[in-house]
């Protein structure tokens, strides 16, 4: 047996084999440290996503590259490295394009779970919305590049039997990507195939006809975090306020309107709220103009003309608090498809050259009294300053009144790891 | 084991090694790298096309396209911008007929800019067939390419960049006085490996290729470990823009280099030596080829060195195909394994499992040269120079707003100022030193020294090996984009923070450029420049955003005035331009 050595995590002595890999032995001794590229037995690990990012002997590193040594002291839980991880994982959904409701893994995907465990809301970052082609020529994959992560796993492990690779990274920078060997695609059994879409921890390598496999409620993150505490982090305590009524606001901007049916959506309870809240300018209501200020706005999608903007902005001027409310809102979400694309390439395929018009008559709409649409769509938090949001697509109706009933009477709340969900 | 009709692989190297060589065999030759190649070259080296597909795509001298009987390769680094690269650009289209990035009609000229070419004092320059061709102007451009088109060949009509080298100690130069070739070898090898190490462990010689580190801790954990085969490896990759160091000692002092990897050979029980050249130095390899071939001749490389029974020692170049990453040195290893020059993790390192997993020694070339020259001249010599704890001189390329842009080689402990005196820089402001990667300083620190001590209490800057300045006309933002620009191409493109954060970091500096940045804009960037700093996986990414990070430290001012007027700004409402962002949609406007 190879020999024992002392190690510390976050101040915990441990005891472990020397020359093991950290990250196995914090996550076996009870340490969530969240890991994409990492698997175990891989010699040398892949190190490539650097999710895993703790303090080692006082200098920051992933936790999968290391080697455990006598009298290493690791920092897993430190709030600079919570953040870090988060980050990081943030970095990934604005580089790439991820439309969680339209993909085939989404609830079985790591990096979204990933996500939620993190309890992450919003990206600190601009989503950059690259242009990438999806690869559809390989007889029975498809490659979605809009969500790779490059973690380096298919690379590695996915061979044919004579030992070959079927995907290798292409360019560099920003712009590599992960190419497929259409002829090496096809040596793989169906097994082999399905066994390489699993290896995935994104939505990248989809197999025809062997996705959407499970019903919502049964994939693999839908209902348990790996986190014995989840969501129990204490939020802010209630002040035992007195419940005053209070004055809402919302709009839908460029969203479908899912996320104000999922607000009326909590069935009996809707009759208590009532009571408590008031609604002022609101599609709800159907009240136009903003009758006085209010301690609440709710914004529902983002802004992709310039009317979306005026209003936006008016809401930043006459409410207390503004809310972003599902991913449209938070960052463009399904409309921002179209933010990898040139306008004019837009209007000129919807408008001109799709089947089911007649080209002599087609013209593209413009008129003083029509809203000028943006070249994309922008997130809320571009144009305003958002002060909360609510992630989901649409968010569900528990986390949602969760959430507003904190902002608006402090009170402590939880939300289950069944709630925070983005598709 | 590769044999087959060349003899430039080793015995010991895999046929994979010769991968890289091979793809730059056809693109020279063909002038890409066509599907049927692709496939041809899969067939032969038993792998998948997309596994050479993708160490293609991976260098920027490879191309998938045809790219012209010429190709004309035009530096666009920031020094290159300064002397003019958009007129000469201009002038390139306009003669060749082909707009940047595509090749003419006829299919004679293929017109791409590149990263520093290692010509920064002699700019603007250019490679044309890897022939170089330097301070061009639109006049000179337009002889040339006429000079093409009727016939002459590029290697007929290029230049040959001078050494410039403008300062030597008056102490004596460590590295350009005359090199008694063989006397370091001789005197080397009267001593014990052991013995070598402790002259190195003496000198406080550490790593000239930008991080320092001890060169005989380095020999010494190579040469502990128990390997039937070792490899030497030159890291001749300078592609940190700015600097050019390299290229004048391998021009000018190739035996010192090359005596410097066989002491390393020696002393560590290695028996290869491989260089590893930038693609961008091709116009050298001939020389240092022939250095070689000579060392050869002497019976001072091969069997029995120097009459040294049982000390073998083979030495070749291996030519890079463009990619800046490839400087580091576990992606070194990777693209000469024929891979793409990915950067490895720490799980092992280059002395334990490094070319083809055996241990190997990576040391930049001005190390090697300092080693055979410690060698050749005794210690004492070299340790009289310098400062105490930093014996020595440092070798040191500068350019950019000055007269005299050129290598200096200093001793450990000159200011800046006394250098930008020398140089004859003009109007001093932003001055950069070991390039983007390195550190930016203004002003008010020039009598910073220049030395190792940077670690002690005593603030000096260590310069890896490039001093750039800029003057006070110089946009600022600009210089610190075209950084950004230049790490976002480079990255190898493996790790997330690096990967995303340059493109993101660029994406802020823009909104700087424009003017609709607020305060807490630069507090973003700051955030997330720590956040690639302590994340990345390789030197790249943890040094892309040093200077921007030291630059919005020391010029504050600078910044504050580029932010949107705060006279305009109402609370919570973000500065947004509807113009620009309604443009698009206002040309359908009838
Ligand atoms: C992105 C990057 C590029 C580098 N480029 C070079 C280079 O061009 N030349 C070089 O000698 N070292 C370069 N280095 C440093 C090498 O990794 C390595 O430290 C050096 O070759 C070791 O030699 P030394 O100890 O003699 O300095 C680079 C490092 C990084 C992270
Ligand atoms: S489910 Fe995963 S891969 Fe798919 S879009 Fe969401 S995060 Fe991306
Ligand atoms: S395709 Fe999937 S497995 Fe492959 S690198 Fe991308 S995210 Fe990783
Ligand atoms: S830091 Fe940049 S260059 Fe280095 S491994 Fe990561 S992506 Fe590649
Ligand atoms: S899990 Fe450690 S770097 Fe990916």
């Amino acid at each position: 047996m190879a020999k024992m050595v002392n190690i510390e995590i976050d101040g915990l002595p441990i005891q472990a084999e020397e020359g093991r890999n950290l990250i196995q032995v914090a996550k076996e001794n009870g340490f969530f440290i969240p890991s994409l590229c990492y698997y175990e037995n891989m010699d040398p690990p892949l190190g490539t996503c650097r999710t895993c990012t703790c303090r080692i002997n006082g200098k920051p590193g992933p936790a999968c590259t290391e080697k455990v040594r006598e009298g290493m002291q690791v920092e897993v839980n430190k709030a600079d490295l919570v953040d870090m991880r988060k980050s990081i994982i943030e970095m990934m959904f604005s580089e790439g394009n991820h439309f969680c409701p339209s993909c085939e893994k989404s609830g079985n995907c790591d990096l979204q779970h990933i996500a939620y465990e993190l309890e992450i809301s919003h990206t600190r970052f601009p989503h950059l919305f690259k242009d990438r082609l999806i690869d559809y020529n390989s007889k029975r994959m498809v490659m979605e590049h809009n969500r790779c992560i490059k973690c380096r796993r298919c690379v590695e492990e996915v061979l044919t039997d004579d030992g070959k690779r079927v995907f290798m990274y292409m360019n560099r920078g920003n712009e590599t990507f992960v190419g497929i060997d259409y002829e090496q695609e096809a040596k793989l059994s169906e097994e082999q195939a399905i066994n390489a879409m699993n290896i995935c921890p994104t939505g990248t390598i989809i197999v025809k006809g062997k996705s959407f496999s499970k019903p919502f409620g049964q994939r693999a993150f839908d209902l348990s975090s790996s986190q014995k505490n989840y969501g129990k982090k204490p939020v802010k305590l209630s002040r035992g306020a007195v419940m005053e009524k209070k004055i809402v606001a919302t709009a839908s901007l460029a969203g479908c309107f899912g996320c104000h049916m999922s607000l009326l959506d909590v069935d009996t309870d809707l009759l208590d709220l009532i009571e408590l809240v008031e609604f002022n300018k609101s599609p709800l209501t159907d009240i136009k103009k903003f009758a006085h200020r209010c301690h609440i706005g709710i914004i529902e999608g983002g802004c992709c003309n310039d009317e979306n903007i005026e209003v936006l902005r008016e809401f930043r001027e006459k409410c207390d608090i503004l809310v972003s409310l599902g991913e449209c809102s938070i960052w463009g979400g399904l409309p921002a498809m179209r933010n990898t694309v040139p306008l004019g390439e837009c209007l000129e395929e919807a408008y001109l050259n799709s089947f089911s018009n007649d080209a002599a008559k087609s013209t593209i709409p413009y008129h003083e009294d029509i809203p000028k649409l943006l070249n994309r769509v922008y997130a809320c938090s571009e144009i305003v300053k958002i002060d909360y949001f609510i992630p989901g697509c649409p968010p569900s109706a528990g986390h949602i009144w969760k959430a507003i009933k904190n902002l608006l009477w402090h009170e402590e709340y939880s939300i289950l790891y069944s709630e925070f969900k983005y598709d | 084991m590769y044999q087959p009709g060349t003899d430039r692989l080793f015995e010991v190297e895999p046929l994979s090694s010769y991968l890289l060589n091979e793809l730059r065999d056809i693109q020279m030759s063909e002038g890409y790298i066509s599907d049927e190649k692709i496939s041809s070259l899969a067939h032969k080296y038993d792998i998948s096309k997309v596994e050479v597909e993708g160490v293609v795509t991976f260098y920027h001298f490879l191309h998938r396209k045809p790219t012209g009987r010429h190709v004309v390769y035009l530096n666009n680094s920031l020094t290159s911008v300064i002397k003019g690269y958009e007129r000469v650009k201009e002038s390139f289209e306009r003669e060749t007929g082909a707009l940047m990035g595509s090749v003419d009609r006829t299919g004679t000229f293929g017109l791409f800019s590149t990263p520093c070419i290692g010509l920064s004092d002699q700019e603007p320059a250019a490679l044309i067939d890897f022939y170089p061709f330097i301070n061009l102007n639109a006049i000179k451009v337009k002889d040339i390419i006429n000079s093409i088109k009727q016939g002459a060949s590029p290697a007929d009509i290029c230049d040959y960049p001078a050494d410039n080298i403008r300062y030597t100690p008056i102490s004596g130069s460590v590295f350009f006085s005359d090199f008694k070739e063989g006397l370091s070898l001789e005197n080397a090898f009267r001593l014990s490996p052991e013995e070598i190490i402790e002259e190195l462990k003496k000198s406080q010689l550490a790593g000239r290729g930008g991080a320092f580190f001890p060169t005989w801790m380095k020999w010494d954990a190579t040469r502990k470990q128990e390997s039937r085969l070792k490899f030497i490896i030159c890291n001749a990759d300078e592609g940190e823009p700015g600097t050019f160091k390299d290229r004048v000692l391998i021009n000018s002092q190739a035996a010192m280099l090359i005596e410097g990897m066989i002491i390393g050979g020696n002393t560590a029980g290695a028996s290869y030596g491989i260089i590893y050249l930038r693609g961008e130095y091709l116009w050298l390899e001939e020389k240092l080829n022939t250095k070689i071939q000579e060392y050869y001749q002497k019976g001072l490389l091969g069997k029995n060195i120097g009459g040294k029974a049982g000390f073998d020692f083979d030495l070749r170049i291996q030519m890079g195909a463009g990619a800046y990453v490839c400087g580091e040195e576990t992606a070194l290893l990777e693209s000469m394994e024929g891979k793409r020059g990915e950067p490895r993790t720490k799980w092992y390192l280059p002395v334990e499992k490094g070319y083809l997993q055996m241990p190997t020694i990576i040391n930049n070339v001005e190390t090697f040269c300092a080693v055979a020259r410690i060698f050749e001249q005794g210690l004492e010599s070299y340790c009289e120079k310098g400062i105490p704890g930093s014996p020595g001189t440092k070798i040191i390329s500068v350019s950019g707003d000055c007269s005299l842009p050129g290598i200096y080689e200093i001793e450990w402990g000159m200011t800046v100022a006394e250098l930008l005196e020398l140089c004859e820089a003009n109007n001093p402001y932003f001055i950069q030193v070991s390039g983007p990667s390195g550190e930016c300083i203004s002003m008010k620190e020039k009598y910073r020294r220049i030395s190792m001590l940077d670690l002690l209490a005593r603030k000096d800057i260590r310069c890896g090996g490039a001093l750039t300045v800029y003057n006070s006309d110089r946009d600022l933002i600009m210089i610190l984009s075209k950084y950004a620009e230049f790490f976002k191409h480079e990255s190898c493109g493996i790790c997330t923070p690096c990967r995303a954060g340059n493109y993101l970091i660029e994406r802020k500096l823009d909104k700087l450029k424009n003017g609709l940045a607020s305060g807490e804009d630069l507090e973003d960037i700051k955030s997330w420049a720590n956040i690639m700093k302590a994340s990345s996986r390789c030197g790249l990414g943890k040094t892309a955003p040093n200077s921007m990070i030291m630059a919005m430290e020391k010029f504050a001012d600078y910044f504050y005035k580029r932010l949107y007027p705060t006279d305009n700004q109402h609370e919570g409402i973000v500065a947004f331009d509807m113009e620009a962002a309604i443009a698009d949609y206002e040309k359908y406007k009838n």
